[in-house]
């Protein structure tokens, strides 16, 4: 009895804080020699299983036996409080949180607008935004210029607003309520009002797409799904918002961290310029050793499964931490390293499975544009602040920086 | 070295696409698509990479298929 206490009061609570950007958290390091397959606390008082292997959690995100609803009782939300889980009940899911047959024919209804070849014909335009405010930040009177005003989040704001046919003019209202729902620390109340309005600005939009289509996404698929009788208005918010947060809140801390990444190891940042036909090696490197969202990947076992040593019984949760199979040693040698040529594509920074990110490779384009244009036309950009000092995203479902402070 | 996609699996996460375009294709709904089953040289090295890159196992290879 007095072990299984002290065991308790031992176990390592998820998520576990980032006290430096340039490292995971040591903890991860630990779980994971003990067991790449272990227990964590979660915030609420439940448990978990908490996924640290490279190899086991490609294993649980690609096994049908793990779902994503994440109405399920027992399925590990990061924030447990009552106000959220009955937000998960009381609206239709998004494709994230569907499984078989069901998140097949919603994602599929989606992925052809994602196409390889359709974000490469996006490169243009994704080029023309960046370079107009880069534009705005070279003309800008006062320095120190916070990048992420500046830059990380009108770049993917934009894009994807265009992208979706959402009015640019509306980021502020949409970007102050996509940032409250995913910090951690907000109060439950305040994250249920901002994901209520946000549910409401979309639905007047679905409502305005259903009545005049335009050429975008969203009027592409409303149009569709009237013509075939399949249009829920629910069901098509949902999947509004899922696009319309996810769309700009990860790029746009990748954009921010990936500035830090490269400018604190100036070798790295050196090599990219030398070579910009390394740029796409960067930014796998980058987004695995950054690796953003560690709470989109948690399951719930539908029945019982055995990951390496383990098994994890029908009904039991499953935290995969994308940032601690990211810094598996025995997958990237020496993981505390930015390495630009180690050849990190099978990260999971965009997750593994069915689930993996949609809008992954619309990312990327993004991201090589920003990082290829940023430091050509601003080869003396630097921090205004010692990286210390940046007030880095500690307490949000996206890690990133709330502010960063830049000059040259 | 035969690769074999199948469809009904397949995602559209565009990684083989990423990986090797002359082997790899996607319709214009997203879903894989091959423009050769028996890739050679260096073609046949990214396809294999592409295997392990796919996150639905909608790829698979044959290494001697006769």
């Amino acid at each position: 009895m007095g072990l299984v206490v002290a065991m308790a009061e031992a176990m390592t609570e998820f998520p576990v804080e980032r006290r430096c950007p340039f490292a995971a958290p040591p903890e991860y390091d630990r779980l994971r020699e003990q067991a790449p397959v272990s227990r964590v606390r979660l915030g609420g008082g439940t448990e978990a299983w908490f996924v640290s292997g490279h190899r086991e959690g490609r294993a649980v995100l690609a096994d049908p036996r793990f779902s994503s609803d994440r109405r399920h009782v027992n399925f590990p939300l990061v924030n447990a409080d009552e106000v959220t889980r009955e937000r998960f009940r009381s609206q239709p899911p998004s494709m994230i949180g569907m499984d078989g047959a069901e998140h097949t024919a919603a994602r599929r209804a989606l992925i052809g607008e994602f196409t390889v070849k359709r974000l490469a014909a996006l490169r243009p335009r994704i080029q023309e935004i960046v370079d107009g405010f880069v534009d705005d930040m070279l003309a800008a009177e006062e320095h120190p210029v916070d990048l992420v005003r500046a830059l990380s989040l009108p770049v993917p704001s934009l894009v994807i607003c265009e992208l979706l046919g959402v009015p640019y003019t509306d980021h502020d209202f949409f970007q102050r309520r996509t940032s409250a729902l995913v910090r951690r620390s907000e109060d439950p109340q305040v994250r249920q009002r901002s994901f209520d309005e946000l549910r409401d600005y979309l639905g007047e939009l679905i409502d305005r797409k259903a009545a005049e289509p335009g050429n975008d996404l969203f009027s592409r698929q409303v149009t569709r799904a009237l013509a075939d009788g399949t249009f829920d208005r629910d069901a098509t918010v949902s999947m509004a918002f899922l696009l319309l947060v996810a769309g700009h809140e990860t790029t746009a801390n990748m954009i921010s961290l990936g500035v830090v990444g490269l400018l604190d190891h100036p070798d790295q940042l050196a090599a990219v310029r030398a070579d910009p036909a390394k740029t796409p090696l960067a930014v796998e490197e980058l987004l695995r050793y950054f690796t953003i969202v560690e709470t989109a990947t948690s399951r719930v076992a539908t029945e019982d499964v055995t990951i390496g040593d383990v098994t994890i019984h029908a009904g039991e949760g499953v935290v995969v931490s994308g940032l601690a199979a990211d810094w598996d040693p025995a997958v990237f040698d020496h993981p505390d390293r930015l390495d630009i040529d180690r050849g990190a594509r099978h990260h999971i920074a965009f997750g593994f499975g069915p689930h993996q990110c949609l809008g992954q490779n619309l990312a990327r384009v993004e991201l090589q544009v920003v990082f290829d244009t940023l430091f050509r036309r601003i080869p003396t950009l630097r921090l205004a602040t010692p990286v210390d000092d940046v007030p880095f995203k500690t307490d949000s479902g996206v890690y990133g920086a709330w502010r960063l402070p830049v000059t040259w | 070295m035969l690769i074999k996609a199948d469809p009904t699996a397949c995602v559209g996460a565009g990684q083989c696409v990423l990986t090797e375009p002359t082997v790899f294709d996607q319709d214009e709904d997203g879903i894989v698509t091959l423009t050769t089953t028996h890739p050679e040289g260096p073609a046949a090295a990214a396809a294999r990479t592409a295997v392990t890159l796919c996150p639905s196992g909608a790829l698979s290879l044959v290494e001697h298929d006769t």
